[in-house]
Parts: C-alpha cells; sequence; structure tokens
C-alpha cells in the first residue's frame, strides 16, 4: 500500500485523489487480506491465544497444529480423492467437448447449429434445479457413493462452457490448414488429431483449468452423491472436520490452511489461466 | 446465445460449401456420428433428463424408493408456496441480487478504474482481490463462521475491545443474512472487478485522450465517456450476479446451513435442507422446477432485452 502513496506521491506536486485512491485501495486491501492471515496465524495459535490475542502473530508458535494434520492419512486422502475426481472430471470434459467443439465448428450438417443450441441450454440454469432427479439417476445407474457418480455429473454440467469456448477458438484457426489437408486426403479425424488439437494448447489449457477448479472447490454434487467417507473430497471432509472439532478453532484454522494450499499454489503458478478462464471465458460464453 | 452461432455459422459457410459439395462423401457424417454422441449422451443422461424428470416426480408424494406412485398433481408446488420457509428463501435471493448489484457492482467498478492503470503493485492487488473467488465456497463460509464466532473470532475481540458484548451474527435471525451478504460481498467482488479490468484495458484510449483535449474534466470523461463504454460489460456483470445469486448454496451451508429457524436460507440451501435430506422427492422437485423457470426466463428475457447485440 505504501508503494502506491509513494508512486502517487513522486508524479504530481500533492493530488487529494490520489490519496483518496490509495485509501479505499487500503480499505479493500485490509478488508480481504485480514481473514486470510488471521486463517494463517490462527492455525499456530494456541486456542487460548486465539482467544486473546486474534489479529497479532502468535507468541509460541504451534507447530504441531500443522504438522498434526499434515502427518495424518487424512488430509492426504481427502487431497487424493479430490485429485482423483477433479482430474478424471478434466481429462474427460476435454476429450469429450473438444471432439463435439470439433465436430461444431468444421462439419455442417442437417441440424448442427440446432444441436449446438440445445448443448448450450445446460449454461441457463445451475445442477442445483434437478440434483433430486439426477440423485436418483446415478443411484439407479448404480454409480452411487462411487468417484464416477460425481465425475460423470460434473463433465456433463461442464460440457455446454467447454464446448463455446473451443468451438470459438477452432473456428479461429486458419482455414487454409483444413482446406489444405483435405486436398492432401487427410481425413477430419485425422486433421483433428494432427493439426486442430496440438495448435489449440492455450485454450485447452483455459478450459481444463476452469474444469479443475470448479471440479475442485464442488460441494453439493459430492454431498449428494457420496456416502463413505474414505472417498470423500477436500470441501465435504473439511465440513466433516469442523463438525468433530467444533469448538477447536484453531486446529479447524489450520486444516483449512493446509486445503486451501494446492489452491493457492495453483492460483499463483496457473495465474494467466485461471483469470483468463474465469473471466474471459465467461465472457466469451 | 443460439442468435450469435447462427450468424457464425452462416458467414463461415462460403469457406466450407465449395469443398463440401464437392466432395460428396468426405468421411464428414462419419466423423460427426463419432464425434458428437458423447457429448451429447451425456449432457441428455445428466442434464436434460433429471430436468424433466424433476417436473414429472413434482407431480407425486414420493420418499424415492421404488416407483413414484402417488399422484398429487400440482400440491407440491401449492405446499412450496404455501411454506414460510420458501417465502423467505426466496426474499434471500432478491436480497443477494439487491446487494450484489448495489454494492459489489460499485465497488468492483470503482476498484477496477483504479487498478486498470498502471503503478507499482497494482497487479498484486488485482491478484489479492481476485483471491477469494478462486477459493472454495465451503472454505470460504468455514473462515467467516470464525471470524463471526462469538467467543473466538476476530469480530468478537473487536467488540469487547471496545468493551461491549460480542454479537452471535449467526446464531440471531435478524443478522445470519446480513453475515451472508457480507461474505458474498467478499468471495464474488474481485470476479467483477477483473471482468471490468479486461473491458477497460481492451479500450481505446484514444477516446478518454481526446475528451480531455476537448477540455471535459475527470468526472466528465468518467461519466460520458467511460462508463457508457462499459455498459456491455456491465449488462455481463449484472448476468452474472444475479445468475450466481440464485444458485447460491455452498457459502451457506458452512456459515448457517440456512438457520436459524430458516431466516438465512437461499433457494437451492431450502430446496437442500427440505427436499434431499429428507428425500422428499416431489417437494425438491418442485423447488426445483421453480428455480428452473425463475432461471430459465431470467437468462433469455435479459438476453433478448439487454444484450441483443453481444
Amino acid at each position: 500500500m505504501s508503494d502506491t502513496l509513494a508512486t502517487a506521491g513522486r508524479r504530481r506536486p500533492f493530488d487529494p485523489v490520489l490519496l483518496y485512491k490509495a485509501l479505499f485501495l487500503a480499505v479493500v486491501a485490509v478488508f480481504v487480506a485480514v481473514p486470510l492471515l488471521a486463517t494463517v496465524l490462527g492455525g499456530f495459535k494456541s486456542l487460548g491465544e486465539l482467544r486473546t490475542n486474534p489479529f497479532g502473530l502468535p507468541q509460541v508458535w504451534e507447530w504441531q497444529n500443522y504438522a498434526g494434520i499434515l502427518f495424518s492419512g487424512r488430509y492426504w486422502q481427502l487431497l487424493w480423492n479430490s485429485l482423483v475426481i477433479s482430474s478424471f472430471t478434466v481429462v474427460l470434459t476435454l476429450i469429450i467437448a473438444s471432439m463435439a467443439a470439433f465436430a461444431f465448428a468444421h462439419l455442417h450438417f442437417f441440424g448442427s447449429s440446432l444441436l449446438l443450441s440445445y448443448l448450450t441450454m445446460g449454461l441457463l440454469f445451475p445442477a442445483a434445479t434437478a440434483i433430486l432427479p439426477l440423485f436418483i439417476k446415478v443411484r439407479d445407474l448404480g454409480l452411487l457413493d462411487s468417484y464416477f457418480g460425481v465425475i460423470l455429473p460434473q463433465v456433463a454440467f461442464s460440457l455446454a462452457m467447454s464446448v463455446l469456448l473451443l468451438r470459438r477458438f477452432f473456428k479461429d484457426l486458419p482455414h487454409e490448414l483444413l482446406e489444405a489437408a483435405l486436398v492432401d486426403g487427410c481425413s477430419y479425424i485425422g486433421f483433428f488429431r494432427h493439426i486442430t488439437l496440438p495448435l489449440s494448447g492455450p485454450i485447452l489449457a483455459t478450459v481444463g483449468t476452469i474444469t479443475f477448479v470448479q471440479s475442485w472447490n464442488s460441494y453439493l454434487l459430492p454431498l449428494v452423491m457420496l456416502n463413505s467417507d474414505a472417498l470423500y473430497p477436500w470441501p465435504l471432509g473439511i465440513m466433516v472436520y469442523q463438525g468433530e472439532f467444533s469448538a477447536d478453532w484453531h486446529l479447524i484454522l489450520a486444516f483449512i490452511t493446509l486445503t486451501l494450499l494446492p489452491t493457492v499454489l495453483l492460483f499463483i503458478f496457473a495465474q494467466k489461466y485461471i483469470v483468463a478462464g474465469l473471466t474471459a471465458g465467461a465472457v466469451k460464453g | 446465445m443460439s442468435g450469435r452461432g447462427d450468424a457464425i455459422v452462416i458467414r463461415s459457410r462460403p469457406f466450407h460449401g465449395p469443398a463440401a459439395k464437392s466432395r460428396p462423401s468426405d468421411g464428414r457424417l462419419a466423423t460427426a456420428l463419432i464425434f458428437l454422441p458423447p457429448a451429447l449422451l451425456l449432457f441428455t443422461i445428466f442434464v436434460v433428463m433429471p430436468i424433466g424428470e424433476a417436473a414429472w416426480f413434482s407431480g407425486f408424494n414420493w420418499n424415492g424408493f421404488g416407483r413414484p406412485t402417488r399422484w398429487i398433481g400440482l400440491d407440491n408446488y401449492r405446499f412450496v408456496f404455501d411454506s414460510r420457509g420458501f417465502g423467505i428463501a426466496f426474499r434471500n435471493n432478491l436480497l443477494i441480487i439487491a446487494v450484489s448489484l448495489l454494492i459489489q457492482l460499485p465497488l468492483a467498478l470503482s476498484l477496477a478504474l483504479i487498478l486498470a492503470e498502471r503503478f507499482r503493485g497494482a497487479v498484486l492487488l488485482r491478484m489479492l482481490f481476485f483471491l477469494p473467488y478462486v477459493l472454495a465456497e465451503v472454505a470460504t463460509g468455514l473462515i467467516f463462521s470464525f471470524i463471526y464466532d462469538g467467543d473466538y473470532g476476530l469480530l468478537a475481540s473487536i467488540f469487547r475491545a471496545f468493551g461491549a458484548e460480542a454479537p452471535h451474527l449467526l446464531a440471531s435471525t435478524q443478522t445470519s443474512m446480513l453475515a451472508i451478504l457480507i461474505v458474498v460481498v467478499w468471495k464474488y467482488f474481485g470476479f467483477h472487478m477483473m471482468l471490468f479490468i479486461a473491458a477497460l484495458q481492451g479500450m481505446d484510449p484514444n477516446l478518454v485522450e481526446a475528451a480531455r483535449i476537448d477540455g471535459a474534466s475527470r468526472w466528465q470523461v468518467l461519466r460520458h465517456v467511460v462508463v457508457p463504454l462499459l455498459y456491455p460489460t456491465i449488462r455481463l456483470s449484472v448476468f452474472f450476479a444475479v445468475v450466481g445469486s440464485l444458485q447460491l448454496f455452498d457459502l451457506v451451508m458452512p456459515l448457517t446451513r440456512g438457520g436459524p429457524a430458516d431466516s438465512s436460507n437461499t433457494m437451492v440451501s431450502y430446496l437442500y435442507n427440505n427436499g434431499i435430506s429428507r428425500m422428499r422427492v416431489g417437494f425438491g422437485s418442485a423447488i426445483g422446477v421453480i428455480l428452473f423457470v425463475i432461471c430459465v426466463t431470467f437468462a433469455v428475457t435479459y438476453k433478448r432485452w439487454f444484450m441483443r447485440n453481444e
């Protein structure tokens, strides 16, 4: 924050507007950062200190709060479950959506735009609206309480947006490529595999990142479809943990911090795709 | 959306038309028959059919086991509309929309106007403000249930520092919804801010420059040049705010589970608490159908009225 003030001060003699801007940014930054910092630091405190010293640095750093969780199988089990569910969701979404998007981008046949409209209906309503029939369907398919009971509905719900984004990108690739390939006797499937997909790295990364973040954070579908703790992804596990240690806030805060750690790391390293995917991606949808 | 898709199809026909005509059996149909079914099948089974089934199940009094046999017509809809809880949940959804539009959107817009400019720390602040959007709703809810905690929470200690009694925000029917609304703003303003920043950065700087040269004040430039250019993005942001509010659920569960006394339910959490957790399939499906109708009506009307050219 002091950076803003410093650069602002250097540029012009004195401008009250810049001061207001800097103050405004400072207030919002505090509003956003304090809950996060308090969570991370709270995990290092004892329960007693949490009550007397909620804002400051811990007087005694209680590393065992974090260590206890890191050395428990439970934490890793939750992350593993989330990783399995999210990875399968991403891979299946990318394969199925890019095939459909390719067909909608390049193969014009009777009814293709109608089918595309049918698919994009999925953008109009949330998964929650039909969650009860979905539960019954997954149960009747024998997929209840299995990874795929969560994965398949997640893929189905992410298809509409993914197909739209991929189709847009595929259409923007130079048409001469397709013309030339077809003249040279390349099949559409060969063109898709050897030309379209290798050229589509950025959009696949974007769609993959959106799908991953959504799946990694999702709560309602796993809550409805899974019964056994052993399969719970972390958002469910964290709720169970909170239920067990209801008043031991120092442990809960440590647990929250550790479960958020992968998201924050991914955010730092894949910032570009996450921001592009979640904002620009949404705009294009 | 479909209108726009059609336009693109028509525009690109000339590229494909001749090739398609000269090679009648170049494998297009075969490829389509391989490439489309997985997506269409999954979408039909897990998205479209459940909606149709929700409409069908909503006519029954059914606990989900065996087959639905007790047909009760539209009674479930009557039960939903007569219940006090659904009315509150609907009102809460409207409240979330109001706060999203009246507080969150101006906040996001003004932050974007500042942070779209280049200065040291701007990128860092953008990332900081966007971060809450990436974090899971459940974790966010838990963080704030700590902050609001009457014994250990940050809020309680601020009150105690001033010698006041700590409030239990989440435990009172008067304040539970206020507590949730604060978290909603905390979590989602960064997303809208990013939408605006992207739009501002795509804007032609010459327009602002020209207005300044013509003697417009900073406020006039903002009011008459920048904001009008942002209208499409504002309309988009409103759209996402409304659609997002209508499906809010994950955030409510760790904070209040919709309580106390149904005071902080949203329509989806009401559906969960009264339909799913008690397996009242007919009743829950009726809520789902109502939510579906609200979402689709809103989306279609909004796009037709406000986003026709985009």
